[in-house]
């Protein structure tokens, strides 16, 4: 029986068992969204396109199922530019799907006509301009397939409205081949061997842990090897909850944002694992420069990653928790009592001490109190500055999963919506976004998301009336000559919060600190709690 | 900065060139020269790319150009061990007096004449890029009103060859 290829479209999203997608409708993709209509699977409406592949992003992390968001053509699709780069950067599993001006309108500027395969060809894994009815169950099966395999990405699916009409009898492949992409995920045993050599002649081993350790669910391995050998971690942003972040042999985020002990390490290290991260320049510090004087064992999914911005002692090209396996199996010993007793020294030089302040809210504290309220199923959702490294720092994350934030391409504006994403993937947890006052009101207007969903999502915003990362690198290396920093006139965002029939207060002191946030995770409704933060506050 | 041949075997669609292309740019990796047609499989395209740059780079361009999906194979040539070519044709100003001297270069560089007209010859040579320059060079004194050149194409020398299948050597 023939079927439209919206339906088949549809029919294909159900066969890869997608249960919610994001999106925002327009006329290109009308015929996908009257097809919906006919479909078990659940739509959350965002306010703006760039919201619903952030919330996709949220969604997939929590959930490890693929995330899918959809636009219309033109403005629709290139709204969702941010949120698809971001997912590039942090490596998250997606498909988007956009709609397109007919076939024989393409390449004549018409209304809302927008090349976005060419568009987002850099910062995609891989994009489809569907040019036959009968290539899309095929192109959908190769994009969940390409999206969630190998490295993980963002795949784009252009569909123009024609193609969406028009009929085809609807087979759905149970296989992809796709001759340039056969991703290895079983790590070569002669470089395992030689990784298991070198950890047993090293005196001052680390692990460099980074948001590949979660995404290849490789974590608790990951620390059953470092409790057995006895081998302290250090996290980037992206691998914050890849081990707990009280757990003994955790020193902390690394980086120009990172902590003490965890630079120290580095700095100090003879053989420096580096496991699913691509070490980029706010982890290194210097381009290039990282444990000059250590080996360099690099192992990630994605052979483009090693050497690319550190040079390589030992490679390994693989599945992070295949290889972590077949290591816990072939280290033979490994000392490190001396090497741990000195890291201890470093890790009570992480301590920051509290500036007394009568008229703010410290957020070091804030976070801090924030965490021993949250239970271990808690996620903690960040937008982009200040906040995220205060959250980042602060925030004890105890598992893999329950600290969400755009790493690599710091996105202002992705906390919000990848925190509605992580709320629909999640119901039962507990959902905090932080936000600073600039970030969340890039992306503000998703607190109606919230409410037409009745999402409990907890909202923290830390309120310093500036940019306050910006703010600060002006105020460091450019002799505090401050330009376009200052947002004195931010609106009342507890009326705001009123208006979408949130709960919400302001605080504006450390010693309102424990009753507010007892009000703030009391029940399920959604909850703004905005806090007064000193300007002169330093983000380490 | 030395001269490296890859030789990659891409999926014969649309948009391929373009993304091979847009990698190229957006990464900062130079390319000397890119050449691109179909092979004995219809399904498969291959292109011949001259990168300009060292060791790093020419790694980085194979690892980054593996990482698209329409990318089937790469394989870096060794000048040793492969033979390459460039095709041109240079269009050359050619008088009653200066025809004779032209078509004597022309046989000594083993070119082809393949156009004449009143004023004009057009020849056709192939060989390695020096030999192409230096014909240029010879043509250069009498007026070249034109060239164009393919770009190298390249193949492994012997029993060595590159397939988008499973089998790929002998």
């Amino acid at each position: 029986m023939k079927i439209t290829g919206a339906q088949g479209l549809v029919k294909a999203l159900e066969l890869e068992n997608v249960t919610t997608i994001f999106g925002y409708p327009g006329a290109a993709i009308c015929p996908f969204y009257d097809a919906l209509l006919d479909s078990d699977i659940k739509h959350i409406l965002t306010r703006n396109e760039q919201g619903a592949a952030h919330a996709a992003s949220g969604y997939s992390r929590v959930t490890g199922k693929t995330g899918v968001c959809v636009a219309t053509s033109g403005p629709g699709a290139t709204n969702l530019i941010t949120g698809i780069a971001t997912a590039y950067s942090d490596s998250i599993p997606m498909v988007a799907i956009t709609g397109q001006v007919s076939l024989d309108l393409i390449g004549r500027d018409v209304f809302q006509e927008v090349d976005i395969t060419g568009a987002t060809e850099p910062f995609c894994k891989h994009n489809y301009l569907v040019k036959n009815v009968k290539d899309l169950p095929r192109i959908v099966k190769e994009a969940f397939h390409i999206a969630s395999t190998g490295r993980p990405g963002p795949v784009l699916i252009d569909v123009p409205v024609d193609i969406q009409t028009d009929t085809l009898d609807f087979i759905y492949p149970d296989e992809v081949d796709i001759k340039g992409y056969k991703p290895n995920y079983k790590g070569h045993p002669q470089q395992i061997k030689k990784i298991a050599e070198a950890v047993a002649s090293s005196q001052r081993p680390v692990i460099c842990a980074g948001g590949g350790v979660i995404s290849a669910k490789a974590s608790e391995i990951m620390t059953r090897l470092a409790e057995k050998y006895q081998i302290p971690v250090v996290t980037t942003l992206m691998g914050i909850g890849a081990i707990p972040a009280d757990h003994p042999l955790n020193m902390g985020m690394l980086g120009s944002h990172g902590v003490y002990a965890a630079n120290y390490a580095v700095h100090n290290t003879d053989l420096l694992i580096i496991v699913g991260a691509r070490v980029g320049d706010r982890a290194l510090g210097t381009a290039g420069k990282i444990a000059e004087k250590a080996g360099i064992i690099h192992i990630d999914i994605d052979p483009a990653e090693i050497g690319k911005n550190v040079s390589t002692t030992i490679p390994v090209v693989g599945d992070a928790g295949l290889i972590l396996e077949d290591l816990y199996k072939s280290i033979q010993n490994c000392n490190t009592s001396q090497w741990l007793e000195s890291l201890q020294q470093a890790v009570k030089k992480n301590k920051v001490k509290l500036k007394e302040q009568s008229s703010y809210v410290n957020p070091k504290k804030l976070l801090a109190e924030l965490s021993k309220r949250l239970y271990d199923n808690a996620i903690v959702v960040t937008e982009v500055g200040q906040n995220q490294i205060w959250a980042a720092n602060n925030f004890i994350a105890r598992k893999p999963g329950s600290f969400i934030t755009s790493g690599g391409l710091g996105t202002m504006g992705y906390g919000l919506p990848a925190g509605i994403g992580a709320k629909i993937g999640r119901p039962e947890s507990t959902v905090v976004v932080i936000g600073g006052d600039g970030s969340f009101q890039m992306s503000m207007p998703e607190m109606g998301t919230i409410k037409q969903n009745r999402l409990g999502v907890k909202i923290l915003i830390l309120n310093n009336n500036r940019l306050g990362m910006v703010r600060e690198i002006q105020k460091n290396k450019y002799k505090k000559r401050y330009s376009q920093v200052f947002l004195d006139d931010n609106p009342d965002f507890v009326k705001i919060a009123e208006a979408y029939g949130f709960k919400s207060e302001k605080i504006s002191c450390n010693s309102q600190i424990d009753s507010a946030l007892e009000r703030f995770l009391a029940d399920d409704n959604a909850y703004l709690l905005e806090c007064s933060i000193d300007p002169e506050e330093e983000t380490v | 900065m030395a001269k490296h041949i890859l030789s990659v075997l891409v999926e014969n669609r649309s948009g391929v060139l373009s993304r091979v292309a847009g990698l190229f740019s957006r990464r900062g990796f130079n390319i000397d020269s890119l050449a691109v047609g179909v092979t004995e499989n219809p399904e498969v395209s291959r292109m011949t790319i001259v990168v300009d740059g060292d060791e790093y780079t020419v790694e980085q361009v194979s690892k980054q150009l593996n990482k698209l999906i329409d990318i089937i194979k790469i394989r870096a040539l060794e000048d040793s061990d492969s033979v390459s070519r460039e095709l041109a044709l240079i269009k050359v100003n050619a008088t009653s007096s200066t025809r004779s001297e032209i078509v004597q270069i022309v046989e000594i560089f083993r070119a082809k004449i393949v156009d004449v007209s009143k004023n004009t010859l057009t020849v056709e040579i192939s060989g390695s890029g020096d030999k192409v320059r230096a014909l240029e060079d010879m043509l250069r004194q009498f007026g070249i009103k034109e060239i164009v050149r393919t770009g190298t194409i390249a193949i492994e020398r012997g029993n060595k060859y590159i397939k988008a299948g499973s089998t790929e050597e002998m």
